[in-house]
């Protein structure tokens, strides 16, 4: 809002030069749609709308469910078959909350990567993505919380073995998993007080999602070319953008109209296809499922947990394989200090591409090692993609900005769109010749 | 029928490639997993369930099940729905009959039972630990490949009732005695040994419709009607999928017409 030079809000009725007096609502409504927004943006900066429905849609779903739920160990399994079966629409408020869940997933790595192949991470948005690191943690916490609510077979393992994880840390560990318990296993007190978190967590993320906001509207979005917008004047900024209403609305929302008809492919077909058969299974405390599985998007880090199979020095592979996947979380968020290129955008760097895609794969490789039972090879992969991961932030991005010479930049956000704008006409005049010929 | 074989007791990559490519090969008794893929009625984007097969799986629940299992999550009255079994209410106040539920009115002492009614839930059966089966058909997956990703799902389904139907119809016909406990081999269930006695044999039930009673036919009938009681919305959901599905298909035509328009100004200036 401050940076790129606009047009001001000018109250025109009577009624909104009372207001204006009174309280600036207008001019906020009116700086944050009208922002001008770089012209040549993708398709890949559709995600941040399409998660704002996400967390919309969770918290209305959520309230919803709430007022059928009953949080307590001998009563959530059958109020969660309750809903399903004696709501009216509960089933499909509750397929639409539990596929909701992973929509949010889908998108926000799409968010992310596209944060870090366009370089959005770089100066001066650190704060924009540090935020958003928080959000995505914020939504980790809240989603395995969540999953333990119906409290089915691997709610119950799932929370007993991430809870678990605590008590690697040496000396305090053990009281911290029995604090978080509020007893000396998973029971009542933990579901409770999961079910308060979940509740609350939602509303902490949309806190963060509007300083996120805030804070990449005072720098202004990132773009394909990387290039800021020129701010010499309200005629040069509005060379290279557009208001974001009603251009990047109603593209943001055709957008979000094609990633719903996935999603009710998802929700009507196949809802429990993401999902767990155990979890259709009453939580028993006395009987241990065969493979404990998180839920698809924590896949990755628990493939990176499971990967540390050695004590290093005097850290045993259980802090280790803690450490190494909250670590993981840290070089992700420190990315915009490793980063040592001076050219934001991926696009103009050949040699951070190949290393980047080669890190999109092995997201997918740590993905697919997670969901496996820990045997045969299966370390050996995950321990791999997890020196990968390491070695992408903390040694390849620091290098690769001082070995690397990058493509030449375009002057201008408004020449970039020029040259797109060309090729398309070229090729669209170029398929018209060739049935000719 | 299609046969298929999905290895269910993953882990070796190469072994679960292996046997997904060969139709119908002896997994068998030593590790269990096999799944024949059944076609039901209500597969598909269109499917619904078919009443007189939902029917004829009660019945075998009524009669062979029942005296093991629970089905804890059903009530009586939904056995009334038009999208699944459809029976009047005469009828479900007849079935309710045939239950006894624990009488929890103030007389009653603990332990009393009365005769259900159609509000009341079919009673839970606990007696010799065999697992209540109101959610069965969600609670086990029949595919799992390739390469334990699940993919084959997409094509497949989870396979919840293919693998009820296969436990019901793959035993070998062997047992083995393990620490003094008689486990009958079957090439479904994971470790290939069972503790339940092969439930079905020909004509253990006589339908009322006069189907023959075949294992297979009682097998197939009362997976789909386990199939219900996990999801009796199911019809219900997937004639909403259509509906929703053409809906926000024709918004987002709509919507990309209108970009396209708000759109065409901003690009044609620059192409000039």
């Amino acid at each position: 809002m401050a940076g790129i030079p606009h047009e001001k809000y000018e109250p025109k009725t009577g009624f909104e030069k009372w207001v204006h007096a009174r309280l600036g609502i207008g001019a906020m409504i009116y700086d944050t749609l009208m922002i001008p927004t770089p012209k040549n943006l993708n398709w890949m900066w559709i995600w941040g709308i399409i998660l704002t429905f996400c967390l919309a849609l969770q918290i209305v779903t959520g309230i919803v469910l709430v007022m059928h739920y009953t949080p307590h160990v001998d009563l959530a399994f059958a109020s969660v078959e309750h809903i399903m079966r004696d709501v009216n629409g509960g089933w499909l408020i509750r397929y639409v909350h539990m596929n909701g869940a992973s929509l949010f997933f889908i998108a926000v790595y799409f968010h992310i990567f596209r944060g870090l192949y366009y370089g959005s991470y770089k100066a001066p948005r650190e704060i924009t993505w540090i935020i958003g690191v928080l959000i995505y943690l914020a939504m980790m916490a809240t989603a395995f919380m969540g999953y333990v609510l119906p409290w089915g077979q691997m709610s119950f393992w799932g929370a007993t073995v991430i809870t678990n994880l605590f008590s690697a840390l040496p000396l305090v560990g053990q009281p911290i998993v029995e604090w978080l318990w509020g007893g000396f296993a998973v029971d009542n007190p933990t579901l409770n007080r999961f079910f308060s978190l979940h509740y609350l967590l939602p509303f902490v993320i949309a806190g963060l999602v509007a300083v996120h906001i805030w804070a990449f509207h005072s720098t202004g979005n990132n773009n394909p070319t990387g290039v800021e917008v020129r701010r010499g004047s309200i005629e040069e900024a509005k060379k290279d953008t557009l208001p974001f209403w009603p251009y990047y609305v109603i593209k943001d929302l055709f957008a979000l109209a094609v990633v719903l008809l996935v999603f009710v492919v998802l929700v009507f077909y196949m809802p429990n296809w993401l999902g767990h058969p155990d979890n259709y299974i009453e939580a028993n405390p006395l009987s241990t499922p065969a493979h404990i599985v998180p839920e698809w998007y924590f896949l990755p880090f628990y493939a990176i947990l499971r990967a540390i199979t050695f004590d290093i020095w005097f850290i045993d592979s259980k802090l280790g394989g803690v450490l190494a996947m909250f670590g993981s979380i840290a070089v992700l968020a420190l990315a915009p200090w490793l980063d040592t290129s001076r050219t934001r955008s991926g696009r103009y760097r050949p040699k951070f591409k190949i290393w980047f895609w080669v890190f999109v794969v092995d997201f997918f490789v740590l993905m697919w090692c997670g969901g496996q039972p820990a045997e045969g090879l299966i370390p050996t992969i995950s321990l791999i993609g997890t020196i990968y991961w390491f070695g992408y932030f903390l040694v390849i991005l620091p290098l690769l900005g001082l070995v690397e010479t990058p493509k030449p930049v375009p002057a201008t956000i408004e020449e970039d769109f020029d040259r797109m704008m060309d090729e398309k006409y070229a090729k669209k005049s170029g398929a018209a010749a060739t049935p000719a010929e | 029928m299609r046969i298929l074989t999905a290895a269910r007791s993953a882990g070796l990559l190469a072994a679960a490639a292996t046997a997904l490519a060969l139709p119908l090969a002896a997994s068998a008794a030593e590790g269990g997993g096999h799944v024949t893929d059944v076609s039901y009625s209500f597969e598909g984007p269109l499917g619904t369930f078919d009443q007189a097969q939902l029917q004829r799986g009660l019945q075998v629940y009524n009669e062979v099940c029942s005296a093991c299992h629970g089905l804890k999550f059903v009530a009586f009255r939904t056995l009334g729905d038009a999208t699944g079994p459809g029976y009047d209410d005469d009828q479900v106040a007849a079935m309710a009959a045939l239950y006894q539920v624990a009488d929890t009115s103030d007389e009653a002492m603990p332990g009393d039972t009365r005769t259900a009614v159609a509000s009341d839930k079919f009673p839970p059966n606990e007696s010799v630990g065999a697992p209540d089966l109101s959610l069965m058909a969600k609670a086990r997956a029949g595919f799992h490949g390739p390469m334990g990703l699940g993919i084959s799902q997409l094509v497949n389904g989870i396979g919840g009732p293919e693998y009820i139907y296969s436990i019901l119809t793959h035993y070998t016909g062997e047992t083995q005695d393990v620490a003094g406990v008689t486990l009958y081999e079957n090439e479904t269930m994971a470790g290939g040994l069972i503790s339940m006695a092969p439930p079905l044999s020909d004509d253990i039930v006589e339908y009322a419709d006069g189907t023959p009673a075949t294992v297979e036919q009682m097998a197939k009938d009362v997976s789909a009607f386990l199939m219900w009681t996990a999801e009796p919305k199911l019809a219900d959901r997937k004639a909403a999928g259509a509906r929703n599905f053409i809906f926000v298909a024709l918004l987002a035509v709509l919507l990309y017409l209108t970009n396209k328009k708000l759109w065409a100004n901003v690009k044609k200036k620059k192409a000039a």
